[in-house]
């Protein structure tokens, strides 16, 4: 790895891949909640992938292998390469207060080499809310079979609740990541290329 | 004399307008090149009913015959239940007044079954959650006939493939043998200990707790064990042909 570089290929590959999967499990997501809205409200059909219900849920359980295959690869990745313990932490209550109110502000600089406190915070939640997704996933998928995982999650209803919180927490995680992307597009570079520098 | 000026704002709306009807279309394009199971051929589609079959085999792999859903006190049956059909309520027919139910394909004794004989075997009750493709589920109370116990009353080749149910309402399903097989999967005589009414399916519909609700037949008129793929009304349209809790 040089010196300049940033994000390493495997975590570039997994961030594309998640992202394209995970964004695929949405659209899908809310076609399947077309068919039965939790809220009083439905998505637009035109918004999601499929159109109606059985070809949602067949984006859905098609999409889920690519999430959950990419989702373990940089799981691992991270934990044995000590990525997370190097890039996530120590994560503080002090750091995260002290760092939003700059970015709040646009006081805080953005530095390629390392993630400031809210980037910590924000990378770890998201991460937690992908594997809780999954997990709330399987277990309204397979209330029997993973019997256990749904009565952990206390049952299928409120598993499928949980699940569509869930989305709902990632959904607003992508609309503040992409905004911030925007803002400091150098990002973009680093997470194609590897560098945020030529 | 028009200036420009004066319509700019509803210049501006046109022009967003003109943006989200470009935007709705780019989704109904996505319809059109077939990723919605709609097509046999699109690039997409052939993708999606492939993985759908690959679905099947790893819900089929995951069914442990001995894993039972989970069972609920007669306190928490969910009232008023939930009709649910490919139609609405309101044209629900009652069962033919020479309704038998048939029994067809690998299987030793062809004989039609009445209701009274359907009776006189063994019964089996349960309090389950039912729950719908669309997500929602409501708890029910059932008791009829193990579809085992009956399989093997009509000398079915327990070896076979699937077993697959034709409707007098033009339904139709068809189960693996293993979930067939599964303890809780009972030919249903009963709703809320009393015999099925036209809505819930009368004289005799399928019960299974461990597969979503739509394989759960109502109106059964024809019970066939075999080895074909029949697949259903709703799994021809791409609805998952495992479909397994």
């Amino acid at each position: 790895m040089s010196a300049r570089t940033t994000h390493p290929a495997i975590l570039r590959i997994t961030h594309w891949v998640g992202a394209a999967a995970m964004i695929t499990m949405i659209l899908s997501g809310w076609a399947i909640y077309d068919a039965s809205p939790l809220l009083p409200f439905i998505i637009p059909p035109g918004l999601t992938l499929g159109g109606w219900l059985g070809a949602g849920i067949a984006w859905h359980i098609s999409a889920m292998w690519v999430l959950m295959a990419d989702g373990l690869v940089y799981l691992a990745w991270g934990f044995v390469s000590r990525h997370f313990a190097r890039a996530f932490l120590p994560i503080t209550l002090g750091a995260v207060l002290h760092d939003l109110a700059g970015a709040l502000t646009f006081r805080l600089a953005h530095d390629s080499d390392r993630y400031n406190a809210v980037q910590r915070l924000l990378y770890l939640l998201v991460v937690a809310a992908g594997v809780l997704l999954v997990l709330t996933g399987l277990s309204i998928w397979k209330p029997v079979q993973f019997g256990t995982l749904t009565w952990c999650f206390g049952g299928y209803d409120i598993a499928r609740r949980m699940h569509f919180a869930l989305m709902c927490c990632v959904v607003a995680f992508l609309l503040i990541h992409v905004t911030l992307v925007a803002l400091v597009p150098k990002t973009l570079r680093a997470m194609v290329l590897g560098s945020a520098r030529p | 004399m028009i200036r420009l000026a004066d319509h700019r704002t509803q210049l501006r709306r046109l022009e967003r307008r003109h943006f989200l009807r470009r935007g709705l279309s780019l989704g109904a394009l996505t319809m059109l090149t077939g990723c919605d199971l709609s097509t046999h051929d699109g690039f997409f589609d052939r993708i999606l009913w492939a993985m759908l079959r690959f679905d099947d085999r790893v819900q089929a792999a995951l069914f442990n015959p001995h894993r039972l859903a989970a069972t609920f006190r007669p306190d928490q049956i969910t009232r008023p239940f939930k009709f649910n059909a490919y139609y609405p309520i309101s044209q629900v027919k009652p069962p033919p007044s020479d309704w038998r139910l048939e029994v067809d394909g690998l299987i030793t004794d062809n004989t039609p079954w009445t209701l009274d004989r359907l009776r006189g075997l063994p019964q089996e009750a349960q309090i389950t959650r039912h729950i719908c493709v669309e997500g929602w589920s409501q708890i029910g109370q059932w008791s009829g006939v193990p579809l085992k116990i009956f399989l093997q009353h009509i000398g079915a080749d327990l070896r076979a493939r699937y077993v697959a149910f034709d409707c007098f309402d033009d339904y139709a399903s068809s189960i693996d043998m293993a979930s067939a097989l599964h303890p809780q999967t009972i030919l249903a005589l009963d709703f809320e200990q009393s015999p099925l009414s036209p809505p819930w399916g009368a004289p005799v519909r399928l019960r299974i707790p461990t597969k979503l609700g739509f394989k759960n037949p109502k109106y059964i008129s024809t019970i066939t064990v075999t080895n074909d793929y029949t697949g259903g009304y709703w799994e021809d349209q791409g609805y998952d042909w495992f479909s397994g809790s």
